[in-house]
């Protein structure tokens, strides 16, 4: 049975996980064995799960039918090529966090980091069983698993009432999404009864477009509570600065696919049909979320908030290349969806990466400087060395620069509007120029909020005293880094490596593929290379080239003196720390031409003030148009039913009395 | 496909463009500073006036802040490198370029990209005022000058069913006569995101310092000597460039197609014509308009925005 191995070592993994989650909790009293045996032990099976699903991406599918679960509900489990591809993104992805997570849990409370352990372990084994799920109810079991988790993970600093209320935010609406998910899959079902749990019965049952249609709207609004797409997002800004660094890191980098994954799911593999209007609506949908994310983005002063608001950009993309796909597949134009749907899948697996980075990098500046706010930090490049390269190679790779993954899968998805025009339908076809501006827009943003996010934090002037003995990151949290890092600078350079290995999930969910990829491995050109191509390997070394014959000929034609003196600034005398860009000065233009998209609250100093001070804030109007005022109808309506309740327990004798009565007199 | 003896030839021709626009780029913007002189009845510095400046600032010694880190040593290079790339993988006299593969216009974008954030992130290095002043309106100007020249550049993609430029040079030379009313709109557009994306008036002043004024020369404030060479030449590199995807995309009339040597002669003749008559364009522009102020940037780029999203969308309207 040689083609049962990649289940059974996904097995061993998880069944590692969960053991090294108990032992955590078992051997609570010491912090050091903790983090630095169990949690790179469980790198290692992070890493175990990724070569399985690299080694399993073009198997056919391999099921298993586990003796587990309620009686006549037993689990299945099922590995094909997206399941592998995404176990790729989250071994790979979470093998750098657990290291990472080695150094940075070192420090803490012993007692709380056993419990941590086993929720951190819990949390992996509930998103790796979410990718192997085969039926509604193990899918069901995996995501509240993974929900419940995260959410402790999130609320680890319980004690502070701000990331309770954090938590309960996120708690909520993941709950709210895992309603619509199960509604999706009991509509699915198609009423075939309680046999018809699993996705293969989902798979046979043909449903008239009606149904259909319903199901991937409940599946849209579920998954898309849990990915953070527009308006179901505010969780993300407040469990992401909440949560500890390495938790926001899997949250982000990974959870969030997770959510892909059963879009990409329920759409294409379990729905049998798809229609034109859902790509409208998820391309509509997507570009929104892109262009709010990033918009908001650039106003936070909060470093991990920033991020929080960046990923929601990213996700919006993700949700743009998920509408093209659909489009695409139903317009028959294969070789088009095939493309999208590469680059959907590509800037999942790159976003994973980077942005775990960007996160773990925030964890290591807060243990450094114990500040999250940005206008408190500045300098850091001097005091942590590693930190700083290492945070440059994610800030390139997101802001979408060549040769770096993040402007890999930009090109790919750019690519696709390029080569869309003859879709039958002309309304569709206007639309598609509209999102390429729009996509644009939001890539361009990205890179200013990333300017802002690197500069301010590691450049300039140390903004407070302190700063000075920030120390740089341990062993452990630059080897996780190091492992992101890489990951991006390989993805940007092996284009055409990677999305031969795409090319299996777009056979199975779409049944055509980009094919022929490349003319030559060297040079990625998805469609042929008269069309288009880009070869990231050949642009480093022609730089790098250019920049090494450069720095040889100064050198050798002139000389290469080098003196330091005191800044020059234009001759001002007077400098100090105080007079660069905060995050909150960097990002005032954005706030400016974006103005009627935030809830604005800001105080000025008069020019008399002798001890002035400024305060501003930048808020999400949907929070206020949206979110309150349905709180406050649930409480409006809650407050009637609490008539009800005096706690005596006559009144409730009286109440089954009179139910009973009337249930008597209708029956 | 091309046999081996061409490709050695292409090969010599790209190495020879790579050279011919390094050296050459200075000569456009001194050329362009001349015009402008003249422009303003004065008598100007000469044509030759940027490689003395270049010669000056290679033999002084330079002088970095104290707190400057690598980041800032290795800034110039890196934006030298990138765009001394882009400059050469622009077919301006024949189409004929092996590198050309390596990065199409998408990329180029991004290798434009590349150049600016570092250069932006140098400005920040220091922690002065105007350093951060100045990289936080380059981004602005950018943000919404990048997605325009994207725009302008899908349009052309459009019409030749390629992102490769010597592709789109290509198509776009054959229609001899055909008008695009969608190329008109993205000309327009890419007239204001060359003024913008090369610091020149009405949304920055190249020949200022100025603090209110200053967007580039904000940032690159605190570079010096060898470095202060490299970026000013990166400039120049990088306007050379601007223009010639300028003539690759709106003139492209005149040169050398695939396998053309006969006509590389009058193809050599026309890029000078056709660069002389752009320089002086430009300093004819930059004569009569003013400055504007920096949050009426935001509005012209928005119109370029505009403008190019326009263009593709006539494209998408009429077929053409």
């Amino acid at each position: 049975m040689t083609g049962m191995l990649p289940l059974q070592g996904i097995g061993a993994a998880i069944t590692l996980w969960i053991a090294l989650g108990l032992m955590g909790l078992l051997f609570r009293h010491s912090a050091k064995l903790v983090a630095h045996l169990l949690f790179p032990v469980g790198a290692l099976a992070s890493l175990v799960l990724a070569v399985i699903g690299l080694w399993s991406l073009d198997a056919s599918p391999q099921m298993v039918v586990l003796p587990l679960g309620l009686p006549d509900l037993p689990l299945h489990l099922r590995l094909d090529s997206l399941s592998s591809f995404f176990l790729i993104l989250l071994g790979g992805a979470s093998f750098g966090v657990s290291l990472f997570g080695s150094g940075y849990f070192r420090h803490m409370e012993s007692k709380t980091l056993g419990l941590l352990c086993l929720e951190y372990h819990l949390f992996l084994t509930g998103m790796t069983l979410v990718l192997l799920a085969d039926d509604a109810y193990m899918f069901m079991v995996a995501w509240e698993t993974m929900a419940l988790s995260s959410y402790f993970l999130v609320t680890t600093d319980h004690h502070v009432p701000d990331i309770r209320k954090a938590g309960f935010l996120y708690l909520l609406i993941a709950h709210v999404g895992a309603i619509a998910i199960l509604l999706g899959f009991g509509v699915m079902q198609g009423g075939h009864g309680i046999g018809a749990y699993t996705f293969d019965a989902m798979r046979e049952a043909h449903l008239s477009p009606f149904w259909a249609s319903a199901a991937f709207l409940l599946a849209l609004f579920g998954f898309g509570a849990k990915a953070g797409a527009l308006p179901l997002h505010v969780w993300l800004p407040e469990a992401h600065p909440a949560a500890p660094s390495p938790v926001s890191a899997l949250m982000s980098g990974v959870m969030l696919k997770t959510a892909i994954y059963g879009i990409l799911r329920v759409t294409f593999d379990l729905l049998h049909t798809q229609i034109w209007w859902w790509g409208v609506l998820t391309l509509a949908l997507g570009l929104m979320t892109a262009i709010f994310g990033v918009m908001f983005a650039a106003v936070q002063g909060d470093m991990k908030r920033l991020l929080a608001y960046s990923s929601i950009e990213n996700i919006g993309l993700l949700l743009v290349g998920i509408g093209l796909t659909i489009i695409f597949h139903v317009y028959g134009k294969g070789a088009l969806a095939a493309l999208s749907l590469t680059a959907t899948l590509y800037h999942s697996l790159n976003h994973a990466m980077f942005k775990s980075l960007l996160f773990i990098g925030t964890g290591s500046i807060l243990h450094a400087t114990g500040q999250r706010n940005m206008g408190r930090l500045g300098g850091l490049i001097h005091q942590m060395p590693w930190t700083s390269v290492l945070m440059l190679v994610g800030v390139l790779a997101i802001a979408g620069v060549p040769p770096l993954n993040g402007f890999v899968s930009e090109w790919l998805l750019l690519q696709a509007f390029l080569l869309s025009p003859g879709l039958p339908d002309s309304y569709v076809n206007m639309l598609v120029p509209v999102a390429a501006a729009a996509i644009a827009l939001a890539a361009a943003l990205a890179a200013y909020v990333m300017v802002k996010f690197y500069g301010v934090i590691f450049l300039g002037q140390r903004r407070e005293q302190v700063l000075e003995h920030a120390h740089d990151a341990g062993h452990w949290e630059r080897a996780g880094m190091a492992w992101l890092a890489l990951t991006c600078v390989a993805l940007g350079l092996a284009p055409v490596f990677v999305v031969q290995h795409i090319d299996y999930v777009s056979h199975l969910l779409i049944g055509t593929q980009l094919g022929n990829a490349a003319a030559d491995w060297m040079f990625l050109a998805p469609v042929d290379t008269e069309r288009a191509s880009y070869s990231p390997l050949y642009f480093l070394l022609a730089v790098s080239g250019v920049m090494l014959l450069i720095v040889l000929l100064v050198r050798h034609l002139y000389h290469g003196r080098l003196r330091r003196g005191p800044a020059w600034d234009c001759g001002f005398p007077a400098q100090n720390a105080r007079m660069q860009d905060t995050a909150e000065g960097f990002g005032q233009p954005i706030r400016r031409i974006f103005e009627p998209f935030f809830k604005i609250e800001s105080e000025m100093p008069t020019p008399f003030d002798t001890h002035p001070k400024y305060h501003g804030r930048s808020d999400d109007r949907l929070w206020f148009m949206l979110y309150l005022p349905i709180s406050r109808l649930t409480e409006r309506l809650s407050g009637w039913a609490s008539l009800l309740q005096h706690g005596r327990i006559h009144l409730y004798l009286t109440y089954t009395f009179v139910t009973l009565v009337i249930l008597l007199i209708f029956v | 496909m091309m046999n081996n003896s061409e490709f050695i030839l292409a090969i010599v021709f790209q190495l020879t463009q790579l050279l011919l626009v390094v050296l050459a780029a200075p000569l456009l913007t001194g050329w362009v500073n001349q015009c402008q002189a003249w422009l303003q009845n004065r008598s100007g510095a000469g044509m030759l006036q940027p490689y003395r400046v270049l010669h000056k600032l290679f033999h002084k010694d330079a002088v970095i802040a104290h707190n400057a880190s690598w980041l800032f040593r290795i800034t110039p290079y890196i934006v030298f490198g990138c765009m001394w790339l882009a400059a050469a993988i622009i077919p301006i006299i024949a189409v004929d370029l092996p590198f050309s593969g390596v990065a199409d216009v998408i990329a180029l974008v991004g290798v434009f990209a590349l150049a600016r954030m570092f250069i932006a992130l140098a400005a920040m290095d220091i922690g002065t005022s105007f350093g951060t002043l100045g990289a936080r309106r380059e981004m602005l100007v950018s943000f919404l000058a990048e997605p325009a020249l994207l725009m302008v550049l899908f349009t052309a993609s459009m019409i030749s069913h390629s992102t490769q430029l010597p592709r789109i040079v290509e198509a776009l030379a054959h229609h001899q006569f055909a008008l695009y009313p969608s190329l008109a709109f993205a000309a327009l557009a890419f007239v204001i995101v060359l003024l913008a994306e090369n610091a020149r008036i009405p949304v920055d002043n190249p020949s200022t310092h100025l603090e209110l004024t200053m967007i580039h020369e904000a940032m690159i404030l605190e570079y010096s000597a060898r470095h202060l060479a490299l970026i000013e030449w990166a400039s120049s590199l990088k306007l050379f460039a601007y223009i010639s995807i300028g003539i690759a995309l709106f003139l492209p009339h005149g040169i050398a197609e695939v396998g053309n040597w006969a006509g590389l002669p009058l193809a050599i003749v026309l890029l000078l014509l056709k660069l002389l008559a752009a320089g002086a364009g430009l300093a004819v522009l930059e004569v009569v308009t003013a400055k504007m102020r920096i949050f009426r940037a935001p509005e012209f780029l928005g119109t370029a925005f505009l403008l190019a999203v326009l263009g593709l969308l006539i494209h998408f309207l009429l077929g053409t």
